[in-house]
């Protein structure tokens, strides 16, 4: 510590950054399938039915209470 | 750092919040959830046996809405615990995912934040807009409250708030930043909140009041509320805690190998 480091005065090392040509497909495929994940477990077979029945609905029903979501 | 790097680690964040997520709300949230059904199942039978006079009211009350009685396929054994471990999985790795893509989106684009600290900003914000402001507005009921005669009305109303939620929490970030760069961080995170804030009251003042509660006990429903939110902030605590610690990671990684090649290249 005694000897001065050569520091970085030469500005902030740039920081990364994410094309979004390059991220916009990830986001797309990966934004709808976590979607349709989060419909199955929060809302499906209350207000709407996909498949019907209850039995979705009842799998997932204390994770729909605890987690917040409108269950019945 | 590419969206890859950022997927992979946001899924096992959300992989690993589910299970805490499970553990809490199975530890905190299921004496609840059990106590509001033997609520429920003993007010049932009361009910039947007081012939004519009560059935409406607690019909109304929504007692009979709920999945343990009549058709039902799945025991509550099975329920709370697989089916919560699975629902509790379910929502971790679907949000790690989002939050992750997210994260990548903001990646060097949040003023001079370095990948750690977007990446945390980012959960943040996802926990208040996604789970704190919604559940204000509308809070977790549990079994026993709510009839199921309004549930598309309720389910209408929570999701539609949640979206006005996240939207003005987008649109505020952005134009916070486009403050910042004007005015300062200070006017940036300052008139960012209170433009977020502005939007989420407004629209709470606007959105219909639901209460369904009824004559069920305020102890109850408040022990049960308290555990819900506390499950939904170990969700969320623990995917922007573990996401931001790989990021970070990744990015501490990443620069020591640049500045290896940049020393390598200056010999």
């Amino acid at each position: 510590m005694s000897h001065p480091v050569a520091a970085p005065v030469t500005g902030a090392p740039a920081l990364p950054v994410i094309p979004l040509r390059e991220l916009a497909p990830w986001a797309l495929f990966f934004g709808l399938l976590g979607t349709l994940i989060l419909f199955f477990v929060s809302a499906d077979q209350g207000a709407v039915s996909i498949p019907a029945g209850t039995a979705v609905h009842e799998w997932v029903h204390d994770a729909r209470h605890l987690l917040g979501y409108p269950c019945h | 750092m590419g969206a890859r790097a950022f997927l992979v680690r946001g899924l096992l964040a959300g992989l690993l919040a589910g299970l805490v997520t499970f553990l809490v709300a199975h530890q905190v949230g299921e004496p609840q959830v059990e106590a509001a059904i033997s609520l429920e199942e003993s007010a049932a039978p009361a009910a039947a046996d007081d012939g004519h006079s009560h059935s409406h009211d607690d019909e109304a009350a929504g007692g009979h809405s709920h999945g343990d009685e009549g058709g039902t396929e799945i025991s509550r054994g099975t329920q709370r615990t697989w089916g919560l471990l699975t629902g509790s999985l379910a929502v971790g790795v679907a949000l790690g995912g989002l939050v992750a893509l997210v994260a990548a989106g903001t990646l060097g684009r949040l003023g001079r934040m370095l990948p750690g600290q977007s990446t945390a900003l980012v959960a943040l914000i996802g926990f208040v807009s996604v789970a704190l402001v919604p559940f204000l507005k509308y809070p977790a009921t549990p079994p026993a409250v709510g009839s199921g005669d309004t549930i598309g009305d309720r389910t209408g109303l929570y999701f539609g708030f949640l979206v006005v939620s996240v939207l003005a929490a987008v649109l505020a970030t952005y134009g916070g930043l486009r403050l910042r760069e004007r005015f300062g961080t200070y006017a940036g995170v300052v008139g960012g909140a209170a433009a977020y804030l502005l939007v989420v009251v407004v629209a709470g003042q606007l959105f219909a009041t639901v209460n369904e509660v009824g004559d069920f006990p305020a102890d109850t429903l408040w022990f049960f509320r308290r555990s819900s939110l506390i499950t939904l902030a170990t969700l969320w605590g623990v995917l922007g805690v573990v996401l931001t610690g790989l990021v970070s990671r990744l990015y501490a990684q990443e620069t020591a190998v640049a500045q290896r090649r940049e020393l390598a290249a200056s010999l």
